[in-house]
């Protein structure tokens, strides 16, 4: 079948990037090419360069989670005992890992696995993780790696107390990348591409470029964007900000949402009745909910942190620049300058409140919520709320709580703008 | 009172009431004290400037002002060292040093709500290369400078090469008593036990070294017990509260070696020699590369499992004890590969959730009884 990318919608480019990466990682599996299991942010571009096939646990789980097959998962993880407290992207991967390991043992496959909503991703030759998101990761890609006796490349960004990143951290991180290097070179039986490697760094920089260009949509008011699309779109920022895919479908992400605000088609319609900051992960498997509700009171999420996640702007060449960067990642970062970046967010976006996700699987992300968020209010003056959650475990949000945190929000807010 | 009771009376009371200790070495020395929360940090730098060094690892208390600023699904430890920071018990410390090897601990070395200043690092966890060693040594570095402007003295290599010869003389005598304790169960109870590894946080180190070098001189006299419980070996960040030792104790357990990051993790390998590296921070961040077995010290080859199965051998016990630190996670991954390990070395093991807030032990013991049947 002849595809023409020009013809597509972004959110088709999308799903059709999305399916080609994973179509790609099993093409690999097949003809013995590695396949490369990562976390969200670590160093791509070492990857790419050597035509390694990429999956992202962390996004995949979240998928599992969003079509609502989780709870088989994690549920077959703490029967090998996994705690229920243990981050759940982490819990609904280890046990993929687990069932994939039985059928490629038995050549059958186990039921949950045929059931999982999942897409369908290989078991990995090598893991990768970068510590920047949390040190979860660090636990999580150890069990990965000697439960599939696989080499796993650690590449460790201490955090951030005091910013910008001290000159001997981003020497020990361009370190540890040039010690990656000679492991890749193992695994797929050649020497490393230096040529390639510079132009996949230049890559990720237009990638994030655009990336970066979707959020600043967000800024028109009334809004051409509505916030949590970039949940959707994340994904490729994740999984292929190193290929072209990321940038073209950004790029044609842009212009619709410049069509739209061109021809007065706004996310809300008329309807945008109050503008808000999301902090933290998406409640996946009640994405419809927590969108329902907010919409429902006309508040549409126009700032959210996850352009920063990702605001990859490196001097490609330069392995200490590249280094800082996947070092100053926000989630690595001082209160102060997490703090500093949400409330640049709430007003560049123009917000009214701020809603906080105290999500019951990322310590990192909810223990400073409550400081983070008074320090925004110090700044700010506005109103914040946080809920109760989780990214994948669906039994840890409750409906009624968060509907009437968002009402609270939506009450204080207009009572500030009087 | 025979000089054994003496000695490991003196430990109990320095283990029960930390801030007697801390309040009496002020006294004598006239120097300050410096507070490291938990897991490991570089004492050797604050014991080479005289003031003593002393270990942050929660305690036995109700949680209420900490409930303000941290979630119910934050360890204990971390609970009740906030509480104890509102409760101003830490502002007898000149400053505090905060690791960061965990996500609750990054958290935690940012809400600090004590009076004294504190000071933050951050170990490499990618622990293989030479440039991990340099980053911590850089690391250690800074904060020995941001210590010598908050103490106002200067701190010199020769004075932390000197420490780290008292701190390695410790560590070999801790390892030498925690041998000889598992000869003789029916005096070094587990919790005994515990009070002269927790003893070492809150004295001087030359001085827990001497009482416990005389404590293994004179258990060396003795005739080796003729023991007939259980023999287990402890793993984890900790045992307390004192009530979950208590119930090995009455029901007549042995504990014949631990894996505890707060005990023999400490010191199970020694700050290592200089051959060749004069600087004694390089020395000290060598020290954490050489950590092993520990679950906030990144090892994809996953060694604890191992080590635990040939301690058992090595010591003769009869199974292990996994006390799991309630909401932490770097234990909670390692332990169903732990599991299955000692599942297939045919090694007994029972695995019991520890909090520091914990009052009711009425299951547990339930369980550890349940685990002495099994062993018997």
């Amino acid at each position: 079948m002849t595809v023409n990318i020009d013809e597509m919608s972004s959110r088709e480019m999308l799903q059709y990037y999305q399916s080609l990466l994973d179509e790609k990682a099993r093409t690999h599996k097949k003809e013995g090419k590695p396949v490369c299991w990562s976390s969200s942010v670590a160093p791509s571009e070492i990857f790419v360069a050597m035509d390694i096939a990429l999956c992202y646990p962390e996004t995949h789980a979240a998928g599992i989670g969003a079509k609502h097959g989780a709870m088989d998962m994690l549920e077959y993880s703490e029967g090998r005992g996994y705690s229920n407290d243990i981050c759940s992207y982490a819990r609904i991967n280890i046990s993929y890992m687990e069932l994939l390991k039985e059928k490629a043992r038995t050549g059958i496959t186990p039921e949950i696995l045929a059931n999982c909503p999942g897409a369908d991703i290989p078991l990995p030759d090598l893991v990768v993780c970068t510590n920047n998101i949390c040190n979860t990761l660090l636990k999580w890609y150890e069990n990965l790696a000697f439960e599939l006796d696989i080499p796993c490349i650690v590449i460790d960004v201490p955090f951030n107390h005091q910013m910008p990143v001290e000159p001997h951290r981003k020497k020990y991180i361009a370190a540890q990348i040039e010690a990656a290097i000679p492991v890749l070179e193992k695994v797929c039986g050649r020497a490393f591409d230096h040529q390639k490697f510079l132009e996949v760094q230049k890559q990720t920089r237009r990638s994030v470029e655009q990336w970066l260009k979707i959020a600043e949509m967000a800024a028109y008011k009334p809004s051409p964007l509505n916030g949590f699309d970039l949940f959707n779109y994340m994904a490729l920022i994740v999984c292929a900000r190193s290929t072209e895919y990321a940038e073209k479908t950004f790029r044609k992400f842009v212009a619709e949402l410049q069509e739209k605000l061109d021809s007065g088609k706004y996310a809300f319609g008329d309807n945008e009745k109050m503008r808000f900051v999301w902090e933290g992960i998406a409640v996946w498997p009640h994405l419809a909910h927590t969108f329902k509700s907010l919409k429902q009171n006309g508040m549409l999420l126009t700032g959210s942190t996850y352009p920063s996640v990702w605001n990859l702007q490196y001097e490609p060449g330069d392995l200490e620049s590249m280094g800082e960067c996947y070092s100053n990642v926000y989630t690595n970062t001082c209160l102060d300058n997490r703090a500093g970046v949400l409330s640049k967010v709430a007003t560049d976006a123009k917000c009214d409140g701020v809603v906080l996700h105290q999500n019951r699987s990322c310590k990192l992300m909810c223990f400073l919520n409550n400081d983070t968020a008074s320090v925004v209010q110090d700044r700010t003056g506005l109103p914040y709320v946080m809920f109760d959650g989780d990214q994948t475990d669906p039994r840890n949000f409750s409906p009624a709580q968060y509907d009437t945190r968002i009402q609270s929000l939506f009450e204080m807010a207009q009572q500030n703008k009087k | 009172m025979s000089r054994i009771t003496e000695i490991l009376a003196t430990f109990d009371d320095v283990a029960a009431h930390p801030r007697k200790a801390i309040d009496s070495f002020i006294q004598e020395t006239g120097k300050g004290a410096v507070g490291f929360a938990y897991v490991y940090g570089p004492e050797e730098i604050v014991h080479a400037a005289g003031l003593l060094p002393v270990g942050m690892w929660g305690a036995h208390v109700p949680i209420s002002k900490a409930r303000a600023y941290l979630p119910p699904f934050a360890c204990s430890i971390a609970q009740s060292i906030m509480e104890l920071e509102c409760s101003g018990v830490y502002d007898v410390l000149s400053a505090v040093v905060f690791c960061t090897p965990c996500d609750t601990l990054k958290c935690m070395s940012q809400m600090w709500r004590g009076k004294c200043p504190s000071l933050t690092f951050v170990h490499p966890q990618n622990r293989g290369l030479e440039a991990a060693n340099i980053y911590l040594a850089q690391e250690y570095r800074n904060l020995k400078e941001r210590l010598e402007a908050i103490i106002g003295q200067t701190i010199s290599d020769a004075a932390i090469t000197r420490s780290i010869a008292v701190y390695n003389a410790n560590r070999r005598i801790m390892r030498t008593f925690s041998d000889i304790a598992a000869d003789h169960p029916d005096i070094i109870d587990p919790l005994k036990r515990h009070a002269v590894n927790k003893a070492r946080f809150f004295m001087d180190k030359a001085r827990h070294t001497a009482l416990v070098t005389e404590l293994v001189d004179e258990l060396n006299r003795l005739p080796k017990a003729a023991w007939k419980g259980p023999r287990i070996v402890l793993s984890g960040i900790m045992a307390e509260p004192d009530g979950f030792l208590d119930i090995f104790k009455e029901a007549g357990f042995a504990v014949v070696a631990d894996d505890l990051a707060q005990e023999s993790r400490q010191y199970r390998h020694d700050v290592p020699d200089a051959s060749g590296h004069d600087d004694p921070l390089y020395r000290l961040a060598q020290w954490w590369q050489a950590l092993d077995g520990c679950s906030l010290a990144t090892d994809p080859s996953k060694h604890r499992g191992a080590m635990l199965i040939d301690m058992v051998s090595r010591h003769k016990a009869d199974g292990v004890v996994m006390a799991q630190m309630k909401f932490c996670e770097p234990e909670e991954f390692d332990f169903p590969i732990i599991y299955q390990q000692l599942d297939q070395a045919g090694i007994p093991n029972l695995m019991i959730e520890v909090d520091l807030e914990a009052n009711a032990f009425e299951q547990i013991k339930t369980r550890v009884q349940t685990f002495r049947d099994v062993l018997a």
